[in-house]
């Protein structure tokens, strides 16, 4: 029956259609020699062969929105890379203590400003693995600064998953396991020590939680108001748009800066650490909403005139429900990739406040805080190691922004 | 043209009350006023504070009244000239602020000419190169432009200043000049130090302007004019300049509503750095002193020297394309 390549005539209904276009050829060609031989298909007619899929259409047509936009994201290889990043940097502040080679309080009163030290590998000729040399101190009596020389007859082998100097994990489990550990009696100090002689390296990894939450928090409270305000002005327009366009030109007429400062500034000092980090995280979250409530504005009076969204409407469902279930999910692929361009601002935000001294204080530690230190011109002539805290900050806002430019483009899989 | 520029002078006027109102409320956010800071400190240092002066004072000042009458004096204060007093300094805030009102004037308009002198060729490298090693180069700088935090900047280059150049560390100008009238001098001498701060403040501007411009540049690029163009011999050079590059210039005007609040932003925190006489390292003292009047002043003065950029700005691209007046009132 559904055999193609019988050529019988069958008693089908389309060998007489067959039968008769064949008859019609024919008369075109006016003198044939002699009538076409008869051919008529048996095979069961399908309308819908032009629409057949191949496998690997049929994936593309039918995967999500999603899937597509990670398909997208994929073929972007520096924002993966910079996604990887941040992933790892994300995990690590999980883990901070222990990636830390030293408790970020230890103070070393013997190694006060001491340079970054080197991991050595041979020693006398002889491979020993990795090993730092003893430092020697010394005060030069012209610039006063503390110089330090590598002792090359005092070696201490780096040890690895080791138990080191205690710290709370998480401020919660007392523990001393550290992934790396200074050899005993001996420093690692791989990136220095500040002027009470702390590890800078243990002091930018955990200084690592709290710059980099500070903008995914802050991010969420501005993400919240943003589609909840744009929310409101592109969906009941008129005047209470109007109202809330102004207030978002107003607010993005001002700069930023100087308002965080102010804000800050307001700030009790009688609050504890903790509250300020929750106070300033606020601070920057409050003043940033106005680029995504425009955003959320601007895309919801687009969607609503879309063919969808009147289905939905003629369908009864309610205001709500459209917004929730059939526009939001249509567009919170450009909020997150707005959203990711919105940390840096933050992250660099949160830096510049505390550098100021208006952020967070002291005995809490972010890269702006270990930035402040470096305020001095004196730091940048005698101790330039101190600044390293600024390389973490340049790779995770470059990060964002990598990630947050092929997100937007992979926002919209369709084009 | 007159209609709108009425138009948008009115719409400054609610703006400024909102922000005048915004920067009040933020300026009496910390509990106490300086008054009662000066109380503590004095208690502090084992001193007697005069409590009957210093009830006069805030009797003076108004600050026992509540919060709406201090706006309201404040705000009819400043419509006639008043600024209020500045506790700290002892002087009214007019006369502390004085000359820094044009610094930070001169600061910020310089470091918007810089962007422009700066991103102009670079777009259009970058736009003429696509995907090469210098678009692929010049991007990656620009994009470090805006990563740095530009505070720390500031310091790198004033050292560096310092060791190449010999520019001494800080100020606007040299010291001599400080609180002399202007003169050629002063003004050389203000040229000589002007350019760290700019270019401190300008590379994230920079930086973001050279990606608008070449996105821009790109777009126009592609359109089929170019290739009508090119098609019918016009050299490149007059291809490039002539059409493409002045449709896409559009972002040089446009975006001055979005770069000058980031360069007064940046011009605050580079000159607490620098320790330059414009406002920001003022209105940091102020800010953490609580005198609230001077504050408040400073950040008016921020926000009304933004509100007018912004403004001469969307006059200039109205001037330059009549297009986007009327897509303004269409969307209406």
């Amino acid at each position: 029956m559904s055999n193609s390549k019988d050529n019988q005539p069958p008693q089908a209904p389309e060998a007489e259609t067959g039968a008769e276009t064949g008859r019609a050829g024919d008369d075109g060609r006016g003198m044939a020699s002699e009538p076409m031989k008869h051919y008529v298909s048996d095979a069961p007619f399908d309308p819908y062969t032009v629409e057949t899929l191949t496998p690997e259409q049929e994936r593309y047509y039918l995967a999500g929105q999603w899937k597509l936009m990670w398909w997208k994201l994929k073929r972007h290889k520096l924002a993966v890379a910079s996604g990887i990043i941040l992933l790892v940097m994300y995990l690590s502040i999980i883990f901070s203590e222990m990636i830390a080679p030293y408790n970020m309080l230890n103070r070393d009163i013997k190694h006060i400003y001491a340079p970054p030290q080197g991991i050595h590998f041979v020693h006398d000729g002889k491979f020993v693995g990795p090993f730092t040399y003893a430092l020697k101190y010394r005060l030069n009596p012209q610039t006063l600064k503390r110089e330090y020389v590598e002792d090359r007859t005092k070696i201490s082998r780096v040890r690895f998953f080791c138990s080191g100097q205690s710290y709370e994990w998480l401020g919660l489990i007392k523990m001393n396991f550290h992934l790396v550990c200074p050899g005993n009696g001996g420093t690692m100090f791989l990136l220095g020590t500040d002027r009470m002689g702390r590890d800078m390296l243990s002091r930018i990894v955990i200084g690592a939680r709290i710059s980099l939450t500070i903008g995914l928090i802050g991010v969420s409270i501005s993400f919240l108001l943003g589609i909840v305000i744009g929310g409101i002005a592109g969906y009941y327009g008129g005047w209470v748009d109007n109202i809330i366009q102004r207030l978002i030109e107003i607010m993005r007429s001002f700069p930023v800066l100087p308002l965080w400062m102010a804000l800050a500034a307001a700030l009790p000092v009688t609050w504890s650490p903790l509250l300020i980090y929750f106070g300033i995280t606020m601070i920057l979250g409050l003043l940033d909403w106005t680029g995504l409530a425009r955003a959320v504005r601007s895309k919801l009076l687009a969607l609503r005139e879309e063919d969808f969204a009147t289905a939905a409407q003629l369908m009864g469902a309610k205001p709500k429900r459209i917004i929730g279930r059939h526009l939001l999910p249509s567009f919170m692929s450009h909020l997150i990739a707005s959203a990711t361009l919105a940390i840096p601002t933050m992250i660099l935000g949160e830096t510049a406040l505390s550098f100021l001294g208006l952020g967070l204080r002291p005995p809490l530690t972010s890269w702006g805080v270990l930035l402040a230190e470096a305020q001095n011109i004196n730091v940048v002539a005698l101790y330039p190691w101190l600044m390293l805290p600024v390389v973490p900050v340049v790779i995770t806002v470059l990060a964002f922004n990598f990630l947050g430019d092929g997100l937007r483009d992979a926002a919209d899989p369709y084009k | 043209m007159f209609r709108y520029i009425a138009h948008r002078l009115l719409i400054m006027i609610p703006t400024m009350l909102v922000i005048s109102f915004l920067v009040f409320l933020i300026i009496q956010l910390p509990p106490g006023d300086y008054l009662t800071t000066l109380i503590e400190e004095l208690r502090a240092l084992g001193e007697k504070p005069d409590l009957a002066r210093i009830a006069e004072m805030k009797k003076e000042f108004g600050l026992d009244q509540p919060f709406i009458v201090q706006y309201a004096n404040w705000v009819f204060g400043m419509l006639q000239g008043d600024f209020g007093f500045s506790f700290e300094h002892e002087l009214p805030v007019q006369d502390v602020v004085g000359d820094r009102f044009w610094l930070s004037f001169i600061v910020s308009v310089a470091t918007i000419l810089f962007i422009w002198i700066v991103s102009f060729p670079i777009a259009i490298y970058s736009a003429t190169h696509q995907y090469s090693w210098g678009d692929h180069g010049l991007t990656f700088i620009g994009f470090l432009g805006l990563a740095t935090p530009n505070f720390l900047l500031a310091l790198v280059m004033v050292y560096f200043a310092n060791e190449w150049f010999g520019t001494e560390i800080g100020g606007l100008m040299d010291e001599k000049y400080v609180g002399a009238g202007w003169s050629w001098g002063k003004f050389l001498s203000v040229l000589e130090h002007l350019w760290i701060p700019v270019v401190v403040i300008g590379t994230s501007g920079t930086a973001a302007m050279i990606r608008r411009l070449r996105a821009n540049l790109l777009d126009e690029l592609q359109k089929q004019y170019v290739v009508t163009g090119r098609a019918k011999g016009l050299p490149p050079a007059k291809l490039l300049l002539k059409y493409p590059l002045r449709m896409s210039l559009n972002p040089f005007i446009a975006d001055i509503g979005d770069i000058l609040p980031q360069v007064i932003s940046g011009a605050v925190i580079v000159s607490v750095v620098l320790s330059l006489p414009t406002t920001g390292k003022m209105l940091y003292e102020a800010l953490l002193s609580q005198d609230m009047y001077l504050a408040g002043s400073f950040l008016m003065f921020l926000a009304f020297l933004t509100v007018i950029g912004v403004l001469l700005s969307d006059l200039a691209l109205a001037a330059l394309d009549p297009r986007i007046r009327l897509a303004g009132q269409a969307t209406k």
